[in-house]
């Protein structure tokens, strides 16, 4: 099927072409980190993480989410989504792969990566991390190439494959649970140092992920033969109503304990994200401009005649995705480490060279699901032909 | 604890992957000389260490972070976020910031504090390593490092609630004044901390930090309850760091 990925129209090679050069930029970029070290980011002694861990966090929710696809389809028979796994599948594979990069390029030494398979540490939930990402690229790769192969033939996809398919789900739970495991047992870190962590970190992945996938399937259904079929993206859209609602909901949660409890250290984490300490305020806009975009895209997504308008179902997903990405890709990660173990602030911003080589590691990525969705796409094609 | 053959097949292991050939070396050689030599080494099973803030002034302060900084090839960065610590100061209301409060007695709360690493018996920083570069070792409960191994990923800085983890996000070699062949140095891109002076313990040598304190810092054995430490510990009031998080810090200061 590979040969698929060789052949297209303009637009296609234009597409792959510029992926190219932005992530040639980023490279560039990175051997530039690699040379003279992670010194050239905003990252510091206190705001060891930033950009990049970002990145990987809200990524790896993406990649959960193709199961908003898989158990409809395979758990409730929902044949509808039939055409579409492939789309979600594909999404996890590009997306587990840039979490990986995002890795690889956050690490001062990059070239001891198997150190982490050399020393196993089972105590430590990055090396719990590593191994379910592996598995889940692995199965997602895996199901989602012989399905579609399977598809392409006509054929039945074959037995040995279901299993597979069934234990993706889980898997998919349990990249997202881990990676709230890393943040969520750090003592001395307020922020992300909560029990409900993990669930609300799959709330938003299950809202963020089909919203994208909305987003990829209206694309495809304006720029390509293939049409995704609009009940399916309706009933997306339902999917992210309630995720998105969850979600919002379980902020509600932690803004409770936060703020009726009154411990200093919960009170200085929402001053510092939502009202702004002293002169370190920077950040509050960002984090209002969040807020505001999640609560109207649930005003949008709830009222089903607002939903029911592709257009404004398209801007709502926008709306949650922007949303999500301010909150997973930045907020969460420099805000629990913002506030320092001696209760001062730092502030951290990324550099030029972090953000190139942030975008790099997207282009990659795009470039990857570009491939993907341009082979899955070609079936579909020849399916209607 | 690491033997010496797993020491050199970790140093064997990082040059093999191109790393720092030049530090590898100077490691091995002194690894070689002294890992297993338990002729003269200290004795603890739980090493502590008691601070008397009262009898440290200014100039103590400077000698102690000296003394610790220049044996260990500690650089010194331009940019203080990215500044390698060791052992430095802090004002009290940082260092005990849970001790804020509206009456707290002015010449307190800027109180310039010694901090370091707590040497924890339960420490997080060990508990998040995906590599164990950070490791504890079970004979003395020192919680040490092996530089060829860390990879960078800085979770242990995460998981420190005492900053005392430093990484070096440049070549820290051009930042040092004159280089203590006796200890390594580090390589970009590593994490590095306060060792409690294990290679000194090891040799029958107190801490660097303890021996030019003269009496303000002591260390000793906390598992010994004839020790000079637990004799301190019982006549004077002390406190530690944040003991609220669980971690078992293994230092205690006299405010």
């Amino acid at each position: 099927m590979l040969e698929k990925a060789l052949s297209g129209g303009r637009g296609y090679w234009a597409l792959v072409i510029s992926l190219l050069v932005i992530s040639g930029i980023g490279v560039i970029a990175y051997l530039y980190q690699l040379e003279v070290g992670l010194g050239v980011t905003g990252l510091c002694r206190d705001v060891t993480w930033g950009l990049y861990i970002g990145q990987f966090t809200f990524l790896v929710g993406v990649a959960a989410s193709a199961v908003m696809l898989v158990i409809p389809y395979y758990l409730h028979d929902y044949k509808k989504f039939g055409k579409i796994i492939i789309l979600g599948k594909f999404l996890a594979v590009a997306c587990v792969i840039m979490c990986m990069l995002f890795i690889f390029v956050d690490m001062g030494q990059p070239w001891r990566i198997l150190n982490l398979f050399l020393y196993i540490s089972p105590h430590s939930p990055m090396f719990w991390d590593a191994t379910v990402l592996a598995g889940y690229l692995s199965l997602n790769i895996v199901t989602g190439w012989v399905v579609l192969q399977s598809d392409k033939k006509g054929v039945k996809a074959p037995s040995w494959v279901m299993p597979l398919i069934y234990i993706s789900i889980p898997w998919a739970i349990s990249i997202h649970t881990v990676t709230a495991f890393l943040f969520a047992g750090l003592p001395g870190r307020d922020l992300w140092m909560s029990a409900l962590l993990a669930a609300h970190f799959l709330a938003s992945a299950f809202a963020v992920g089909p919203s994208l996938l909305i987003l990829l399937a209206l694309g495809i259904r304006k720029f390509t033969k293939f049409n995704p079929g609009k009940e399916a993206i309706a009933v997306l859209g339902k999917i992210v109503t309630y995720t998105m609602s969850i979600y919002l909901f379980f902020w509600g949660l932690k803004l409770f304990t936060w703020l009726f409890s009154q411990k200093p250290g919960y009170l200085h984490v929402f001053q510092f994200l939502f009202v702004g300490i002293g002169e370190y305020n920077a950040i509050v806009p960002i984090v209002w401009a969040a807020v505001v975009m999640a609560v109207t895209s649930v005003v949008l997504l709830m009222i089903a005649a607002l939903r029911k308008n592709e257009k404004i179902l398209a801007l709502a997903c926008i709306l949650v995705f922007v949303s999500l990405w301010i909150e997973k890709g930045f907020v969460f990660v420099v805000g629990g480490l913002a506030i320092t173990p001696f209760k001062t602030i730092i502030e951290y911003w990324p550099t030029l060279p972090e953000i190139v080589i942030t975008i790099g590691v997207w282009a990659i990525g795009f470039l990857i699901l570009t491939i993907l969705y341009k082979i899955a796409v070609s079936v579909r094609e020849e399916e209607i032909a | 604890m690491i033997s010496r053959r797993q020491f050199l097949k970790i140093a064997g292991i990082s040059a093999a992957c191109g790393i720092g050939m030049a530090a590898t070396s100077s490691f091995i050689k002194a690894g070689a000389s002294r890992s297993d030599d338990t002729r003269d080494r200290l004795i603890a099973k739980r090493w502590g260490m008691f601070i008397d803030t009262r009898k440290i002034d200014e100039n103590d302060r400077e000698r102690i972070i000296n003394a610790c900084h220049s044996i260990h090839n500690v650089p010194n960065f331009d940019n203080p976020r990215h500044a390698v610590k060791w052992i430095w100061t802090e004002e009290f209301i940082r260092a005990f910031p849970e001790q804020r409060g509206e009456f707290i007695a002015e010449k307190l709360i800027q109180k310039p504090i010694l901090v370091l690493c707590n040497n924890c018996s339960n420490p997080p920083c060990v508990r998040v390593c995906p590599t164990q570069a950070t490791f504890k070792r079970e004979r003395d409960g020192l919680v040490l490092m092996d530089f060829h191994r860390c990879f960078g990923c800085r979770y242990c800085m995460a998981g420190c609630p005492y900053g005392a983890r430093s990484f070096n996000f440049w070549d820290p070699k051009p930042y040092i004044e004159e280089i203590n062949p006796e200890f390594p140095t580090r390589m970009m891109g590593v994490v590095e901390k306060c060792s409690f002076c294990y290679q000194r313990i090891d040799r029958g040598i107190i801490p660097a930090c303890v021996e030019v304190s003269n009496g303000a810092m002591v260390v000793g054995d906390l598992s010994d309850p004839g020790s000079e430490i637990r004799i301190l510990l019982r006549e004077h009031i002390t406190i530690r760091r944040r003991p609220e998080l669980g971690t078992e810090p293994n230092v205690f200061y006299k405010i």
